[in-house]
C-alpha cells in the first residue's frame, strides 16, 4: 500500500452534494453532473492533504495511511473537549463501538475547516478499515 | 414608518428563499422590501451550525448561519430593505398588514413573494404535552440561537435529516442522546448524517414508536415499543428510558396561512409536506402577482429554496414591469438548476410532485 495518507470516501447514496470535488486542489475527486452522482476518487492524484475531509458536510471522508504494522486514521471531529497530541483515547468503529486504546498523533485544522478538526489516531494496521472515530471526551 | 408604505416588490419571509427572491428582484432595478418576524434575517439558516449540502453556487460546504449572514449582507449592499421584527399578519389583494415593534401599518406592492417557510409537525401520544417534549427545531433554537441546553438526556423521534442533524447538534451541545426512534422500516435521512451519529454511539431504532411520556410536572420517562408489519406496537417489546427531553422531528408543513387568505388554489401533496399553493413554472400562484418560493411551496432544502426564490424574484420583477430578455434567460437557468437538484433517488420523487403542482396550475389557467 501507499506510504502517504489517502482519502477514503464513504458516501454511499446519490445526494445533491459536491463540496469534496470543489475542495480538492488536485482534482482527485470527481462528482460531475448531475450533482447527485457519487464522488469518485482518483487515488493516484490524492496527496492526503485533508482539505476534502474538513469540507465534506457529511463528515464522510477519512484519511488512511498504512505502513508496516500500523495505520494512521484521520477523521473529522466537531466535539469539545478536544484531545491533545499524545493523549490515549478510545478508537471507535462506524457504530461507535470501542476498538481499543489509540494514541492521538495529530490534531489540526486546514483551510476548509471553519471549526472542524482533523484528528489522527495510530492504530494496528488490521483496524485501518474499522476505526472511524473516537469516543467523546468528558472533561 | 407611516401608516401606508408602498414598494415594487414585497417579500414575506427572510429565509434563503425570501432573501434570494429579494436579490434577484433588486437586480432588475425594482424596489424591494423583505418582511421577517425574527430579530435577524436568515430563517432556518440562522440555527444551522452544520455545513450544508449542495453545490458551490448554493453555498455548499458553508455552515448555514454563515450563508444567512452572506445573503443578508448582499441584500444590504444592494439596497434591499430588510425589515426585521416585522410580522405580516394578513394579505388584502396586493397589500400586506404588518405589525412591527408594536405599530401596525400596511405595505402595498405591485407583486408579492410569499417565502414563509414551514412549521414543525407534532405527534400526539399520552404525555406529549409535558414540559420537556418539544419539536426538534425548538431544541435547535434553544441550543444554537440561545445557547441553552434544555435537557441532558434526550430521545429523538424521527430519523429524517432534521432528526439526525439535531441529534448530532445536541451531542455537540453536550447532551447525551440515548437513541433515535423511527416508525418507518428505513432511515429517511441521508446515510452520511445517520453515520455521523452512529459513530458517536447513538443507536437508530427503525420500526419503533413512542408509546407514552410520563413525569410529574415535567418529562421523566419515555416508553417506546417495536412495531409489527402493520405498524402496531408489539406487546412485550416496550422499553422505558429515563430522559428529561424528547424531541419530535416528524416532518414539516408548509406555512400557508397568507396564501389561503389571499385565495390561492391548493393541492395536497404528501411528499411536499401538505397542502401547497398551485403555482406556475414561474412560481406564480393562482392569484395574479402573488408568488411563492421555498418551503411554503413544498418542503425541501435550502439549495432549492435559493433557486425557487431566484425564479420567483425575477418573475415578480417582470410582473411589476421590470422584465427583459436577459431576465427570461436567467429564469430558464434557474429552472435547469432546480431540475439538477431534483435528480437522484431523493430528489426525483419531489420533481414529480412539483410537476403535478405545475400541471394543476396549468389546468386552472386553461379553464380560466
Ligand atoms: C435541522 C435542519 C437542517 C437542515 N439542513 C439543511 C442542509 O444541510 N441543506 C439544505 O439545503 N437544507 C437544509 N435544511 C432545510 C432548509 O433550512 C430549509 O429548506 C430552508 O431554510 C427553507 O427556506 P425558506 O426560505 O423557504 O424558509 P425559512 O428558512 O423557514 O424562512 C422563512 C422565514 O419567514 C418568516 N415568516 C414566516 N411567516 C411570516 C410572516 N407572516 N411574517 C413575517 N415573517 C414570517 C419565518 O420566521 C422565517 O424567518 C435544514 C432544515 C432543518 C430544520
Ligand atoms: S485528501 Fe486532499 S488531495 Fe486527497 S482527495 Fe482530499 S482534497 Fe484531494
Ligand atoms: S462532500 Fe461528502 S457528502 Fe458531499 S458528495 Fe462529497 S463525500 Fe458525499
Amino acid at each position: 500500500m501507499e506510504r502517504r495518507p489517502v482519502a477514503v470516501i464513504e458516501c454511499p447514496e446519490e445526494i445533491p452534494c459536491n463540496p469534496c470535488e470543489t475542495a480538492c486542489p488536485h482534482g482527485a475527486i470527481r462528482v460531475g453532473k448531475p450533482i447527485t452522482r457519487r464522488p469518485e476518487l482518483d487515488l493516484a492524484k490524492c496527496t492526503g492533504c485533508g482539505l476534502c475531509v474538513a469540507a465534506c458536510p457529511g463528515l464522510a471522508i477519512f484519511l488512511v495511511k498504512e505502513e508496516g504494522d500500523t495505520a494512521e486514521v484521520t477523521f473529522p471531529y466537531e466535539f469539545l473537549s478536544l484531545p491533545r497530541v499524545g493523549d490515549v483515547v478510545t478508537a471507535v468503529n462506524r457504530d461507535g463501538e470501542p476498538l481499543g486504546a489509540a494514541p492521538v498523533v495529530a490534531v489540526r485544522q486546514v483551510r476548509t475547516s471553519d471549526g472542524t478538526w482533523l484528528i489522527t489516531l495510530a492504530v494496528p494496521r488490521s483496524l485501518a478499515d474499522e476505526v472511524r472515530g473516537m469516543r467523546r471526551l468528558n472533561r | 414608518m407611516a401608516g401606508a408604505e408602498v414598494t415594487d416588490i414585497a417579500v414575506v419571509g427572510g429565509g434563503p428563499a425570501g432573501l434570494s427572491a429579494a436579490l434577484a428582484a433588486r437586480q432588475t432595478g425594482a424596489e424591494v422590501v423583505v418582511v421577517d418576524e425574527n430579530s435577524a434575517p436568515g430563517g432556518q439558516l440562522r440555527k444551522q451550525i452544520h455545513k450544508f449540502f449542495g453545490s458551490k453556487e448554493h453555498h455548499a460546504g458553508q455552515r448555514g448561519f454563515r450563508i444567512a449572514e452572506e445573503l443578508a449582507a448582499a441584500c444590504r449592499d444592494r439596497g434591499v430593505e430588510l425589515w426585521t421584527d416585522a410580522l405580516a399578519y394578513g394579505i388584502f389583494d396586493h397589500t400586506l398588514g404588518i405589525v412591527r415593534r408594536g405599530t401596525a401599518f400596511t405595505l402595498t406592492a405591485r407583486a408579492i413573494v410569499l417565502a414563509t417557510g414551514a412549521s414543525e409537525n407534532a405527534l400526539a401520544f399520552p404525555g406529549w404535552t409535558l414540559p420537556g417534549v418539544m419539536g426538534a427545531g425548538a431544541a435547535q433554537t434553544f441550543i444554537n440561537l440561545h445557547r441553552v441546553l434544555p435537557g441532558r438526556r434526550v430521545l429523538m423521534v424521527g430519523a429524517g435529516n432534521v432528526g439526525l442533524i439535531v441529534s448530532y447538534q445536541l451531542l455537540q451541545a453536550g447532551a447525551e442522546v440515548l437513541g433515535v426512534v423511527e416508525a418507518a422500516p428505513r432511515i429517511g435521512g441521508y446515510a452520511v448524517h445517520a453515520a455521523k451519529i452512529r459513530r458517536a454511539g447513538v443507536p437508530i431504532w427503525t420500526r419503533h414508536t413512542v408509546l407514552r411520556a410520563d413525569g410529574r410536572g415535567q418529562l421523566e420517562e419515555v416508553t417506546i415499543a417495536a412495531l409489527d408489519e402493520n405498524g402496531r406496537p408489539i406487546p412485550g417489546s416496550e422499553r422505558a428510558f429515563a430522559v428529561d427531553m424528547l424531541c419530535l422531528a416528524v416532518g414539516l408543513t408548509p406555512l400557508t396561512e397568507l396564501a389561503w387568505q389571499a385565495g390561492c388554489r391548493f393541492e395536497y401533496s404528501a411528499l411536499l409536506g401538505g397542502h401547497v399553493p398551485l403555482h406556475s413554472e414561474d412560481m406564480e400562484t393562482t392569484v395574479p402577482g402573488l408568488f411563492v418560493a421555498g418551503d411554503v411551496a413544498g418542503v425541501e432544502e435550502a439549495s432549492t429554496a435559493l433557486e425557487e426564490g431566484r425564479l420567483a424574484g425575477l418573475a415578480a420583477a417582470a410582473y411589476a414591469g421590470h422584465g427583459s430578455p436577459a431576465l427570461e434567460k436567467e429564469k430558464a437557468a434557474a429552472r435547469e438548476r432546480l431540475l439538477a437538484l431534483r435528480s437522484g433517488p431523493f430528489g426525483s420523487g419531489r420533481r414529480h410532485a412539483y410537476e403535478e403542482i405545475v400541471r394543476g396550475w396549468l389546468r386552472w389557467s386553461g379553464a380560466r
